[in-house]
């Protein structure tokens, strides 16, 4: 119980400081919304006025307070550049992004959890050095690269999608999903192979400890030692990657976004922080902030379950 | 009952046998000690009987013979029925041998889940026995455990009560209580002894120390670089050893006299 207070203390002292982090970068970076806004020939005082309006007159700590305050009763303000509740400007983004990062994740899971433990069945040097050489290439190559090349082979050659002719979940949920997988498997790629590396060296590991040889003189197979033993014990550390990649997953989809047309949450980011629309991009980064340490938090949650010697009594 | 004739194992990529010919028996019901220094061929020797050593990583002669079945002709399929259900194998670290995430139970039913029909209850109960059989007091308790919730000495008795549970012909313990206190180290050799006396289970045990084999095993074979230079009865080799290797080796034995005078 004490260990889930702390744990809940840290995620919010974490969200704390990342949205103070955010509202500091806003404070150095150069530029300003009003200009924006009003254009290049504004008056001074118009500009004057317009500050004054949206508060930015007020000093650095007085404007995070006041947002502080918002935020944890749920406001987030207004969007400068939509004229609309930041909060409803969201609410339809996120569905979609969170769509992206689903579909991206589950791939990941799908594709690296089978392949790694399939590469680890038997000894094949030949085999190994092959699967080496293309998890290289895949690590090496960019999604947005991956995501290009895919919208013309696929997208243009092949006509399997239409580049551009994103549908909204809450509007048809499969057609939505479809069009997301090119995207999804763009982002996703990269991390299937790292997750593949990764995975393969932690069952090589296992596989040379004592408990391996028991099973064996038990009369396990080589299968049957993999899939009732190792595999447990590889995978622990891999959960921990996994949720990094999950974490890591939402800023891919930012650049990936901009290559298929998805209207999501990334290209939301992008042009409010090219609008300097503090108010937007101060939600999203927290939206975000929240995402990773809760899916850290689920990774730990999940490792306790499957390793009993992390738990703790 | 068990019978090695002419055994030799090289290592692939080794220039040199690790066993160089050995020959010996172990009968019906008897405990019979191997010995010798680390590095003499005595665990190889364990692990091929075992076949946890197989062609993959060395090169193995001669014959192992199982009530009559030489096991190093045998198919795959056959050595995976004779492991964990005719050789069972109890190893030196009980802490590391037994797997970390599953529970004791599992653990120790696992010969009978992949040997036998039994279900899952049936299994529980051979389970429940075989951990009283092995004097722990609890058992049903200690079936639900991990690992990390026991001590060395539970755990060996644990693995001992894994290797019993579907009674193999062969017991084979290498070196099953080095990690041990010396304490414990009596309790399961005292174990082991009951269990032989009372199941004629045979035991081929192998150890570094001649003064634990002396405690357990009527006949010992001493190994000395990858040759047994030495197979009697233990009293006789203790009192008169014949090779110049075993008598270095009890004269490497720390005695009172010797603690005194030195």
């Amino acid at each position: 119980m004490r260990y889930a207070a702390k744990k809940l203390a840290m995620m919010l002292l974490t969200m704390v400081i990342v949205s103070f982090l955010a509202f500091l970068a806003f404070q150095i970076i150069p530029g300003d919304p009003t200009a924006r806004l009003l254009g290049a020939d504004a008056t001074t005082e118009s500009v004057a006025a317009l500050r004054a309006e949206l508060g930015l007159d007020r000093p650095f700590f007085a404007r995070y307070g006041a947002w502080m305050q918002g935020a944890l009763r749920g406001d987030f303000g207004r969007s400068y550049s939509y004229a609309m509740p930041v909060s409803e400007l969201l609410a339809g983004k996120i569905g979609i992004t969170a769509l992206l990062t689903a579909v991206s994740f589950l791939l990941i899971v799908l594709v690296s959890l089978p392949t790694g433990v399939l590469l680890c069945a038997r000894e094949r040097p030949g085999l190994d050095r092959a699967a080496n050489a293309v998890n290289q290439i895949i690590m090496a190559v960019p999604p947005f690269f991956t995501g290009i090349l895919m919208t013309l082979v696929f997208g243009l050659m092949l006509r399997w999608f239409v580049p551009g002719s994103f549908v909204s979940p809450s509007e048809d949920f499969w057609r939505s999903t479809a069009y997301l997988f090119f995207p999804a498997l763009a982002i996703a790629l990269p991390r299937i192979a790292m997750t593949v590396k990764m995975l393969r060296a932690s069952v090589r590991g296992e596989l040379d400890k004592d408990y391996v040889r028991t099973a064996y003189s038990r009369g396990n197979s080589r299968w049957q030692a993999l899939y009732r033993h190792v595999l447990r014990n590889a995978v622990v550390p891999t959960v921990a990657f996994l949720a990094m990649a999950a974490a890591d997953l939402v800023a891919g989809s930012v650049v990936i976004e901009q290559v298929f047309s998805v209207p999501g949450l990334g290209r939301l980011l992008l042009t409010s922080i090219a609008n300097r629309d503090y108010p937007v991009v101060q939600a999203i980064v927290v939206i975000l902030a929240l995402w990773v340490v809760l899916v850290n938090g689920g990774a730990d949650l999940l490792n306790q379950r499957l390793d009993p010697r992390l738990r703790l009594s | 009952m068990l019978e090695v004739r002419d055994l030799h194992v090289q290592f692939h990529g080794v220039d040199h046998e690790a066993v160089r010919g050995i020959s010996f028996t172990v009968e019906n019901g008897e405990i019979l000690g191997l010995v010798g220094e680390s590095g003499s061929g005595k665990t190889v020797t364990a692990m091929v009987i075992s076949a946890l050593l197989g062609a993959d990583r060395a090169a193995i002669r001669g014959r192992i013979v199982l009530d009559g079945v030489d096991l190093l002709s045998a198919a795959g399929s056959t050595i995976h029925q004779v492991q964990g259900k005719d050789i069972c194998v109890v190893f030196q670290e009980p802490m590391s041998a037994m797997d970390p995430v599953m529970r004791i139970g599992p653990q120790v039913e696992e010969c009978l889940r992949l040997h036998t029909k039994l279900n899952k209850a049936e299994r529980r109960a051979r389970a429940l026995q075989a951990l009283r059989d092995a004097e722990l007091q609890d058992a049903e308790a200690i079936y639900e455990k991990y690992p990390h919730e026991l001590s060395g000495g539970m755990l060996q008795r644990v693995m001992i009560a894994a290797a019993i549970i579907s009674r193999p012909k062969l017991l084979l313990a290498d070196e099953p209580t080095t990690a041990l206190d010396v304490t414990v180290q009596a309790q399961i050799l005292a174990l082991l002894k009951r269990l032989n006396e009372e199941r004629g289970m045979s035991i081929l045990f192998i150890s570094h120390n001649l003064n634990v084999v002396r405690k357990l095993c009527r006949r010992v074979a001493v190994m000395e670089k990858g040759r047994i230079v030495e197979t009697a009865d233990t009293e006789a080799v203790f009192y008169h050893p014949q090779a110049d290797y075993t008598k270095r080796l009890i004269a490497a034995i720390p005695t009172r006299r010797k603690l005194h005078d030195g």
